[in-house]
């Protein structure tokens, strides 16, 4: 079932398109890769996804993105409600120079999800086991954010993201400042998350977007080149280009 | 290594050594510029902070005191008649002085002796018919024999000290009659025209309320105006306008803040004239442009990946600058406004044209008392002929220095306690 659908969808940074006629439908409940070289729009257009493109004054975003039927890319959209119900998680992990709680409990607080210091407590305990860190923290949880390790770190911006339980989760390369281990700490994270949440992530490692991905997009100058399985893209792509591209002959 | 890769390896590290001493002798000569002046500054006015009394004994004769009651009242010593005990109690150091010269001795106490040895009495009402030992504060001329810092072998005529008066301090020297304390009226008494009772209550108190006006004034609208423009402003050629001209408003010499003040504060609005609120707003105009740079700098170097964690969140413009940006940037904007209050603190010549240089011999108790302020106390007692200003202009100077590195202190120990560590 489709979650988010985008037609035709353009976007420019002032006289310079950075996205060209890109149309694209994401399922619900699975983990969608996109993937391509540097420069290549991918991150652009997981932005467009919660509107982050507006804090960009240039930019400028034309088409149709649907989520269940209500447009994103439109004047009356109300963006704090939308990024309650799409979370994202950045590539350097940011998160807020605060106490692991309050990085949690930020979301919830100015949403006013929790009614209560009893409920409140109870959304930053789930959250942080479902970012599998409640065993590294649980008893430093006053202790500042930015001290952790760089995995916790990551780890903890995802605790942050899911504590106002998104209907979709945006990651921006989310492991690229991580090492091997946090990495596949992260990855396995993301495969428990999507039996709840919608996952798009970009990620520039080929292994990874085969590892998490039920779907992958592959990006070119600005051009959804092809999308599809995972499988299929990895294995036996209609495309020459993401041939080349998945195969290490550019990129 | 052929011989002329070796006379160029040789050139570069020596011109690296010369490079490194010229930086040395740049520090070394800072440095001993910086000692000259405070050598000069403290060898001259410590001494302000010692105080010469004269030790005599004073009789509170009930018969000279014009008291009849037997046993009086604290009205009654009020307003009793002083000046015959006091005058006695002066002139009784040479009895055989003959009485058409008793001014000579006179001369050697401030001009308020006589409340002196009213003070006493109020205070120990036993002491009433009693001859009682007492210090008087000692003219500014006697107290600058006393330090040494009059010179004795002059002609008598050139000097202010005679003959006679030389001879009465030896013998009360002597004696041990000449005191020397630690000199408290400096600090809690108001400006005088005499220089042994002149203090810096009134201006240090000028210099307190008007840093605080100029707080109060400056610092809401300088940190609003740079959350606005750092944070809200749409980035285009007006906002670049009100840019340029802040940064020249911070280059603007301050008498022309004094002009301002002059004209549009006092002639204007009508406020009252030497007034710390005055100063203050006039300050604050100046302090206004160095705030705003800092605090807008200290906004701009708050990590966008913060504000973007706190839009991701689903927070508004306003809530990711108040909670996020804002407080992250304080510790910067602190430091910054101490920084520029530092500077007002020194300003002299916008006070001067709104009138902070009139002679106030009162310690303000509110902002709009009469007051002078620290930087313009030096600038009046500097004008002063008497011997006995010399040092009072140093150790005001030393005043307004220990207040102003107290000031650098809190700016530096704010930035560091306070700026957090980016992981």
């Amino acid at each position: 079932m489709s979650k988010i659908k985008a037609e035709n969808v353009n976007v420019y940074y002032g006289s310079k398109q950075a996205l060209f006629d890109v149309s694209i439908d994401i399922a619900e409940k699975e983990v969608t890769a996109l993937i391509g070289p540097s420069g290549c729009g991918k991150s652009t257009f997981l932005r467009c996804l919660n509107r982050m493109n507006d804090v960009i004054e240039i930019c400028k975003v034309e088409g149709s993105i649907k989520m269940d039927n209500l447009e994103l890319n439109s004047r009356k959209l109300d963006v704090v409600r939308l990024r309650e119900n799409v979370g994202m998680v950045f590539q350097k992990p940011n998160p807020f120079p605060k106490t692991i709680y309050e990085n949690v409990a930020y979301g919830p607080t100015i949403h006013g999800i929790a009614q209560s210091k009893e409920e409140m407590d109870q959304i930053v305990e789930t959250s942080l086991k479902k970012a599998a860190l409640w065993n590294e923290v649980k008893d430093r949880l006053d202790e500042i954010g930015t001290g952790l390790s760089g995995g916790q770190q990551q780890r903890l911006c995802i605790a942050r993201a899911i504590s106002v339980s998104p209907e979709v989760i945006l990651m921006d390369e989310p492991c690229s400042a991580l090492d091997p281990i946090a990495t596949a700490q992260i990855e396995e994270l993301i495969d428990d998350l999507k039996k709840e949440v919608t996952i798009v992530i970009v990620t520039h490692s080929m292994s990874q977007a085969a590892r998490v991905s039920q779907k992958t997009g592959f990006f070119h100058l600005g051009k959804l080149i092809e999308f599809g399985p995972t499988d299929k893209i990895f294995k036996n792509p209609d495309n020459q280009q993401t041939q080349d591209y998945i195969t290490g002959r550019f990129g | 290594m052929n011989s002329f890769k070796k006379n160029l390896l040789k050139k570069r590290y020596n011109a690296e050594r010369r490079f490194q001493w010229y930086g040395k002798i740049a520090i070394g000569l800072a440095l001993s510029f910086l000692a000259v002046f405070m050598f000069q500054i403290f060898s001259k006015g410590y001494s302000a902070f010692q105080k010469t009394w004269i030790v005599t004994e004073v009789h509170y004769d009930k018969e000279l005191l014009l008291i009849d009651a037997e046993s009086p009242s604290k009205d009654d010593l009020e307003n009793a008649d002083y000046y015959d005990v006091a005058y006695k109690a002066m002139t009784s150091l040479d009895p055989g002085l003959p009485e058409e010269e008793d001014r000579q001795l006179i001369q050697m106490v401030s001009y308020k002796y006589e409340a002196e040895v009213k003070d006493l009495l109020l205070k120990n009402p036993d002491y009433l018919g009693k001859i009682v030992p007492i210090k008087l504060t000692a003219s500014d001329d006697v107290d600058q024999v006393h330090k040494g810092n009059y010179p004795r072998d002059i002609p008598e005529q050139n000097r202010r000290v005679n003959d006679y008066q030389l001879q009465i301090y030896d013998m009360l020297n002597e004696r041990g009659d000449i005191l020397s304390e630690f000199n408290i009226s400096f600090f809690t008494s108001p400006d005088s025209r005499e220089a042994e009772l002149a203090g810096i209550a009134s201006s240090f108190m000028g210099t307190v309320f008007s840093i605080l006006v100029c707080l109060a004034f400056s610092f809401p609208v300088a940190v609003l105006a740079a959350i606005y423009l750092e944070e809200f402003a749409p980035k285009n050629k007006f906002t670049d306008f009100i840019e340029v001209n802040i940064n020249n408003l911070a280059a603007v010499p301050s008498i022309v803040f004094g002009l301002l003040g002059l004209g549009v504060l006092l002639a204007v609005f009508n406020l009252p004239r030497s007034t710390p609120l005055v100063g203050g707003i006039t300050l604050s105009l100046m302090t206004l442009p160095t705030i705003i740079i800092a605090a807008r700098a200290s906004l701009k170097a708050v990590p966008p990946s913060i504000r973007e964690a706190a839009l991701a969140m689903g927070a508004s413009n306003m809530q990711t600058t108040m909670h996020h940006t804002v407080p992250l940037s304080m510790p910067g904007t602190l430091s910054g406004t101490i920084i520029g209050l530092a500077q007002a603190l020194g300003e002299t010549a916008p006070l001067i044209l709104i009138g902070m240089v009139a002679f106030v011999n009162t310690i303000p108790g509110t902002p709009v008392d009469p007051a002078a302020s620290l930087p313009v106390q030096i600038y009046i007692w500097s004008e002063s002929a008497e011997r006995g200003f010399v040092e009072k202009v140093s150790a005001c100077i030393m005043v307004l220095l220990a207040f102003l590195i107290l000031m650098n202190l809190a700016a530096q120990i704010v930035r560091h306690k306070f700026e957090k560590k980016w992981s």
